[in-house]
């Protein structure tokens, strides 16, 4: 039985907490190399997290959401993309989107005020989505154009969201759609419980946000979103089902992933005010990179040597990271009025040659105090 | 006399919903992290301890699911404030805003009302992500039947926000996040109310009037300081409401000067510096000495962190624009 035919409740898993596999749990078929690479990523992603965070407490970037705790859905869904599918992420997605080819400095350059850091040519994912489940319409929009356009060479559409998004119309809109359209969409939700201050329990009476996809006709899944793989193998189905050329049933899924945001929603945010240091404590037992760890450790597929490696290819690639984000050129103040329209309109360029007088007359300093 | 509290303006909002709510049972706050986390920016610090949590309610994260059962609410005889948490997130709200708050009463010709008070913080300046910046206070104003209520300081913040509280139709208080502890003032603990619809003269002037509000009128008083160094004598005037908007003391200062600036954080294209220069014009024509000068952000999508101090009228810019206005 497919995995995404289980009862909602009945929720997904390959590794237990200590890494092993549980009984009767099918491990997905991918090599040692892919393996060591998801371990590498969610390290990276970690790692990257930490500095950022660190960044933002330094004054060297802004506001900052941190995904510590969220690497297994994060890059065991993004590993299950194919090269042509697309990808629609909230604001929370760093570790998915450098799994989708986003370079690190990218992400770091918007978070650090650059609108060129959403700039992302050649690679299939969509700008940072900041409001709340504003993007899951697109990504059924997109999805259903590709029924459309491409036929049976339809691609994947996955879209991320947070238990929160689960609450606003536009959820319930997008999926509606999905189905009545039969887009080839998956709705890859992060439950990590809180959404800032409010409990998962405070956003829906609902046993599981899985079970909500019953109303749309298509199927949902909870899956253990601190277990790389078996996110891996949930959303590699989704895929595979959203593209067959005659899938069993609808071809969209949502797939909760239940997971825990270890640290705050941003770095604005203080989680101490409304959550128990206990509830913290107990999630982080089940972290998911130890748990990755020692499943490739008793199966021989990794060693000290190996965890080195990985050690200091995540910190070297982000302080490169960092060191360009930090030394990209300022953009230009007139860069504001260039991507209004395809052609600035006689009244922008008014207001930017009105800038540009005020910054001769001034200096860009006084200007700017 | 009574006492007073040294209040920065997010705690004069705080005091301002617990007076109401001491006063008033059927006034009550909802919204998203308002109640255990006391609203992100702190400004329902305490009220959930002191209230409870049918009084501060922590609703599921949907802003037209906030708004529109506010409007039940509101239609069955409570006085709800809800907060969305920026101003920037208030869109999913605005069907139930447009076309249900702002027309409850013509539509049911007076049987139900919408006593609500929609607070968000709004504006920009504070390094915040995007969508966190927007300055939309006209979009709102335009529509009938909606009051719009911007304060600019920790007085007037408690005082118009028991007014709008206690008013009988809907508010749209959008509070200016970029001063919201920039500077204390004294706030008396009573409660109080300052009048909606009225503008205050924060410096009187006879060369040239500036009609502002929210978080600009700081550097607009501060650009009127520098211009007076030479002699240049402007009166700041802060709208405070700018819907209804208060015509006449828009027109007794320009009557007295003859010039005017007008400044705003939001776009210049339809926003209110155009609604206040046609008032100049329909109805103070002949006082007219020089064209009203508009000082605005620009027509851009509001710019992230890197470049927004480019974007936001600051001192200089207004200053520039004042001393463009006397020399004319």
């Amino acid at each position: 039985m497919s995995t995404l035919q289980r009862d909602p409740d009945d929720r997904v898993r390959v590794l237990d907490e200590d890494g092993r596999v549980v009984d009767g749990a099918e491990v997905p078929d991918l090599s040692d190399e892919r393996l060591v690479e998801m371990y590498r990523q969610m390290r990276l992603a970690r790692h990257f997290d930490q500095r950022a965070v660190s960044l933002q407490r330094q004054g060297r970037m802004g506001t900052y959401p941190p995904l510590s705790g969220q690497e297994a859905a994060q890059i065991g869904s993004a590993a299950a993309m194919d090269d042509d599918d697309w990808m629609f992420p909230s604001y929370r997605e760093h570790g998915a989107a450098y799994v989708r080819g986003v370079d690190l400095a990218q992400t770091l350059r918007y978070w650090m005020g650059d609108e060129r850091g959403n700039a992302l040519e050649g690679l299939n994912i969509f700008p940072v989505a900041v409001p709340i489940a504003t993007q899951i319409l697109h990504a059924t929009g997109a999805a259903w154009a590709s029924n459309l356009k491409d036929g049976e060479n339809r691609n994947a559409f996955v879209c991320y969201f947070g238990d929160g998004a689960t609450s606003e119309g536009d959820f319930h809109e997008g999926l509606n759609f999905a189905g009545v359209f039969d887009a080839p969409a998956v709705f890859f939700c992060n439950n990590n419980q809180w959404a800032i201050s409010v409990p998962r329990e405070r956003q829906t009476a609902s046993e599981t946000l899985a079970g909500k996809a019953d109303a749309y006709g298509f199927e949902g899944v909870q899956v253990d979103g601190m277990d790389p793989l078996a996110v891996y193998q949930v959303t590699r189905e989704a895929i595979e089902k959203a593209k067959a050329a005659d899938p069993d049933g609808l071809r969209p899924t949502l797939i909760e992933a239940v997971q825990y945001r270890f640290g705050a929603h941003t770095t604005a945010d203080d989680p101490s005010v409304y959550r128990d240091e206990e509830e913290v404590e107990k999630w982080k037992a089940k972290d998911p990179i130890p748990r990755l760890e020692s499943y490739l450790r008793n199966n021989g597929i990794l060693d000290d040597e190996a965890v080195d490696a990985v050690t200091q290819s995540v910190e070297d690639e982000v302080a490169e990271a960092i060191t360009e984000a930090e030394n990209f050129e300022r953009p230009e103040a007139t860069d504001m009025f260039d991507y209004v329209f395809e052609e600035r309109t006689e009244r922008l360029d008014e207001q930017r040659a009105h800038l540009q007088r005020l910054r001769e007359r001034h200096g860009d300093e006084e200007l700017l105090e | 006399m009574s006492s007073t509290q040294n209040l920065t303006l997010v705690q004069a909002v705080r005091d301002g919903l617990k007076s109401e709510m001491q006063r008033d049972d059927d006034v009550l706050v909802m919204g998203e992290d308002v109640g255990k986390n006391g609203g992100v920016f702190r400004a329902t610090e305490g009220l959930y301890d002191e209230f409870g949590e049918d009084r501060v309610i922590d609703t599921p994260l949907a802003e037209s699911g906030i708004v529109g059962t506010a409007i039940g609410m509101a239609a069955y005889g409570l006085k709800p404030v809800p907060e969305i948490q920026f101003s920037g997130f208030m869109y999913p709200a605005f069907d139930q805003i447009i076309s249900h708050a702002a027309r409850m009463r013509t539509r049911s010709r007076g049987r139900f009302t919408c006593p609500l008070v929609v607070r968000a913080p709004y504006g920009g300046g504070i390094r915040a992500p995007e969508h966190h910046s927007e300055s939309k206070e006209a979009f709102y104003a335009h529509e009938a039947g909606l009051k719009v209520v911007i304060p600019s300081t920790p007085y007037d913040t408690k005082g118009l926000l028991a007014a709008s509280i206690r008013d009988p139709d809907p508010v749209i208080f959008l509070e200016p996040k970029l001063i919201y502890r920039a500077f204390r003032e004294e706030v008396p603990d009573d409660d109080y109310t300052v009048e909606l619809g009225e503008a205050a003269v924060r410096r009187e002037g006879s060369d040239i009037s500036l009609f502002t509000w929210g978080a600009m009128t700081r550097p607009s008083i501060q650009a009127a300081e520098s211009v007076a160094e030479d002699g240049i004598d402007v009166e700041v005037i802060d709208l405070r409401t700018l819907k209804p908007m208060d015509t006449d003391a828009i027109l007794e200062s320009f009557e007295k000067t003859g010039r005017a600036v007008v400044v705003h954080e939001a776009p210049k294209t339809g926003g209110l510096a155009g609604e206040i220069t046609a008032t100049i014009q329909e109805e103070a024509l002949l006082y007219q000495e020089a064209p009203v000068n508009r000082v605005t952000g620009f027509d851009v999508p509001y710019p992230l962190y890197a470049l927004e101090d480019y974007y936001m009228p600051e001192d200089t810019r207004i200053e520039d624009a004042i001393r463009e206005t006397y020399e004319f």
